[in-house]
């Protein structure tokens, strides 16, 4: 328990310890440490945002497939009354077409008879004339005939 | 333990006073440098001697510490760069990094780099050296003895050079920090202005030189405290808990002969230190095969037990139960010690910071 040069040299290794820990050690860790805090936090507050991200991308999502469901229903509606539509006038074209068609006949009809009417006048005429001629015993000119049957038909 | 390396000084005595003999390496009396035999040698060598086995202790603790934490600057370098987690190891440092700074931000106020540094090479480097006390008192001596180095004392804190020798630099540090800070007039006005201050008080100034006298011889006497208390504090706390391992050793060693019988048979008088080697590398193997599992706890400590009862007899499971009992308290004072010597070392400069 002799005090002596232990003590100096003692103090000499703790200077220099101190002095390398001072150079060499705290620094870099500390530096490191305070790095990966500096990380940590960042990672925190990006994990906070993309939270808060994902809760707007979720209302704004929610908001567009109630957006799009609103604009199904108006176009199921639209495409329902579109068909009502389409049928009504289908509809429609279908009755006045048979209207058309049922005149065109009609008119068709009315063509025929009058023409059949004609013939059958004329005939009656060319009937008449040659019964007439078979009676009168002679022919009947021409031009007579024609007279006659012009003035039957008339 | 063993008392085998103490066949020249059989007393118990000489057994204490072997442990407590520093290797000292100095001018022998006929003018020859060399190893002191013996106490009064030593002494006898003055100022001019060197106690080899602290120093050597101190500074392979020192450059353990060194090692470990540029080992942990070297991980945490890689984990930065592979944005890999920090491994275990460099955990556990940044664990004492942080607690270090914690502690030295919660007491120094101003702003100096050498302070968290100097605080954590304390620490580590205390605690380490404190540490050496917890290895059994005979082993590093009985291997040194069997290399042939007569005294062999490997805790440098129980070695009052060691620790005033610290002591002694804090106290520079606080002289020149003081200076450095408050100035020379500063200074000189803190040691002679308190604790009675002339002016506050209203003393005439004729008797001022008186009052500052007085609170010269007061201030500086708790300025040399400081260093004093610092360095005495560590290493009587350390030489007393060494001396009482030093004791049980000796207890057990004497219980050992009276009650181990069977041993005395088988290796005479002294138990030699491999037997006892032997047995506790038996005792660890066997615990550290119930932490890896391959041992049920109760097997365990069955196995313990008769391990203990086969090596050395009740008065060995009594000496290890004290040995081991004191390890655990002085755990506390190892680290507590280590602890204390940083933080009154922070405080000190600390007020060395402080400008009145």
């Amino acid at each position: 328990m002799n005090i002596n040069l232990t003590l100096v040299l003692q103090s000499i290794a703790m200077m220099i310890f101190v002095w390398f820990c001072m150079k060499f050690i705290w620094p870099p860790l500390t530096k490191a440490l305070e790095e990966r805090r500096a990380k940590i936090a960042e990672g925190l507050a990006a994990s906070d945002r993309a939270e808060q991200e994902l809760e707007r991308a979720k209302v704004e999502a929610e908001q567009i497939i109630k957006e799009a469901r609103q604009q199904a229903a108006g176009i199921l509606d639209q495409a329902g009354q579109r068909g009502n539509q389409i049928i009504e006038q289908a509809k429609q074209e279908a009755v006045s077409e048979r209207e058309r068609q049922v005149r065109a006949m009609e008119a068709e009809i009315m063509q025929a008879q009058n023409q059949a009417r004609t013939a059958l006048q004329k005939e009656a005429v060319e009937l008449s004339v040659a019964g007439a001629s078979k009676v009168l015993g002679r022919e009947v000119k021409a031009a007579d005939h024609e007279q006659l049957l012009a003035e039957l038909i008339a | 333990m063993s008392a085998s390396e103490q066949a020249t000084n059989e007393t118990s005595a000489g057994y204490i006073q072997h442990h407590l003999q520093n290797l000292t390496f100095g001018q022998h009396a006929d003018g020859s440098w060399g190893i002191a035999h013996g106490a009064e040698e030593a002494a006898a060598m003055g100022f001019w001697a060197l106690h080899v086995d602290t120093l050597f202790w101190s500074v392979l603790l020192g450059v353990v510490f060194i090692w470990l934490f540029r080992k942990a600057v070297r991980q945490s370098a890689e984990a930065a760069a592979g944005d890999a987690p920090p491994p275990p190891f460099l955990n556990a440092i940044e664990a004492i990094i942080e607690f270090i700074d914690n502690n030295v931000r919660d007491v120094f106020s101003g702003s100096n780099p050498l302070i968290a540094p100097l605080a954590l090479t304390l620490f580590v480097w205390i605690f380490f050296m404190n540490f050496m006390d917890l290895i059994p008192v005979d082993w590093l001596p009985w291997l040194a003895h069997t290399a042939g180095i007569e005294y062999q004392k490997v805790v440098p804190t129980t070695d009052v050079n060691a620790t005033m020798g610290m002591a002694i630099t804090v106290f520079f540090m606080i002289i020149y920090y003081s200076l450095k800070i408050k100035g020379v007039g500063g200074f000189l006005a803190e040691l002679t202005m308190n604790p009675i201050n002339p002016k506050t008080m209203g003393i005439p100034k004729l008797f001022w030189p008186l009052v500052m006298a007085f609170n010269f011889l007061l201030e500086v006497v708790g300025l040399l405290a400081k260093p004093v208390s610092l360095g005495l504090r560590l290493f009587g706390n350390l030489y007393a808990g060494e001396l009482i391992f030093i004791l049980i050793a000796l207890v057990f060693a004497a219980g050992s002969g009276l009650v181990a019988d069977g041993l005395q048979v088988l290796f005479g008088e002294h138990v030699p230190a491999w037997f006892l080697f032997l047995a506790f590398m038996t005792v660890a193997a066997t615990l550290l095969l119930n932490l890896r599992g391959v041992l049920s706890t109760r097997n365990t400590l069955l196995l313990v037990l008769a391990e203990m009862l086969l090596i050395g007899g009740l008065a060995f499971a009594g000496g290890q139960l004290m040995h081991f009992v004191w390890a655990a308290f002085h755990l506390i004072i190892v680290t507590l010690q280590a602890f204390i010597f940083m933080m009154l070392t922070v405080v000190y400069l600390s007020m060395a910071h402080e400008h009145h």
